[in-house]
């Protein structure tokens, strides 16, 4: 059997490492705090997938690699698939769930439209609700990039929540 | 309106949302990970762990009584057999005992055989003096301290370090009285 804990252990955790980062050691550094809790994200799916992917044949694709995130690793974290993945052919693939659970416990502002990009954390600065999301927002794109960057695919990932309370996380793989 | 019947933990567990230990493990490792990077010294990341479980104590205090209809406990040895038997195991899927009480009963041990955040760990020897567990203290703190009752937490036995068992000492410092009537609006 499966060893389960309760929802709230890792919610909590989730919430910690945000505020840990954000409000204690880098109050005043967002794009530092952002880094570190997406390294933390790439560490857990680094492992994960290491995991998950422990009696599979090598993925002989791209394609086949994010068809295996989309399912049975968020299958594994979420017990959910990924509802929709679009791709436009040339690296790039959008992966969106319907309804994330790290943000249906959190109150967004959906007049704001944010996105928790990892080039620019800064830009959210000024909104600190905004700024929030996007900061939980870093875990699960590091999630997603440490585990493709384990199946050999170096990538970036960026999040959209422009759509509530569907999230999109946007994989650009690195040619 | 008859009370309502305080439930077992693992009712509580069975009934509550739950995810693949493994995240929340790993989640957790790599916490740690990160903080020995960035706080360098291992007693930092001690007091860092103790303070992140402190903060999570005091909010997951409100989730715990909300589900579980533990009503008031009598004194503080039925404080530590409820987190012991139903806190531990509806957070986290494990239940832990509770032994050596001071004649006083204001100190005791919490036992802990099976601890999920501590599967796929060893430590390396550079982090010798680090209490990995170190959340959980800070979580028991937390939560007492929102139901009044001022404690020190410290483990006398740890898995990690070779020991056979995870042991958290539990001592009562002060009962803080509840000031009634409420103020609603302070």
């Amino acid at each position: 059997m499966v060893r389960e804990v309760s929802e709230s252990c890792v919610e909590s955790l989730l919430a910690e490492i945000v505020s840990s980062y954000c409000t204690g050691f880098y109050a005043n550094k967002p794009e530092l705090a952002a880094r570190r809790i997406e390294a933390i994200g790439f560490q857990v799916g680094h492992q994960l997938s290491e995991r998950y992917t422990m009696d599979r044949p090598r993925f002989t694709d791209h394609l086949e690699a994010i068809k295996f995130i989309c399912k049975d690793f968020w299958s594994e974290l979420f017990k959910k698939q990924i509802d929709n993945l679009k791709t436009n052919h040339r690296g790039t693939f959008v992966l969106q769930d319907n309804r994330f659970r790290w943000l249906a416990h959190m109150s967004i502002d959906p007049s704001v439209e944010t996105s928790g990009n990892i080039q620019d954390p800064s830009a959210m600065a000024e909104n600190k609700a905004a700024q929030a999301t996007g900061m939980h927002l870093y875990f699960p794109c590091g999630i997603i990039r440490g585990a493709l960057s384990n199946l050999g695919i170096p990538c970036a990932v960026s999040a959209d929540i422009s759509n509530l309370p569907a999230c999109s996380f946007v994989v650009r793989i690195k040619a | 309106m008859a009370p309502v019947a305080p439930k077992s933990g693992d009712a509580i567990f069975a009934s509550v949302d739950r995810v693949n230990a493994e995240l929340f493990t790993l989640t957790y490792g790599a916490i740690v990970r990160q903080l020995l990077t960035d706080l360098e010294e291992v007693e930092e990341v001690n007091k860092q762990l103790d303070q992140m479980g402190y903060n999570i104590g005091v909010r997951l205090v409100d989730e715990f009584l909300a589900k579980s209809n533990v009503s008031r406990c009598v004194d503080f040895r039925e404080t530590a057999e409820v987190i012991a038997k139903v806190g531990f195991k509806m957070f986290l899927g494990v239940t832990a005992s509770v032994s050596n009480w001071d004649a006083e009963g204001t100190t005791c041990s919490i036992i802990l055989e099976d601890n999920p955040l501590v599967d796929f760990v060893e430590l390396p020897d550079t982090c010798q003096g680090l209490y990995y567990c170190n959340i959980l203290s800070g979580v028991i703190r937390g939560a007492l301290e929102m139901v009044s009752m001022k404690t020190e937490v410290t483990w006398l036995r740890d898995m990690l370090r070779g020991d056979d068992v995870f042991e958290l000492q539990v001592k009562l410092l002060k009962q803080v009285p509840e000031e009634y009537p409420y103020k609603d609006d302070e």
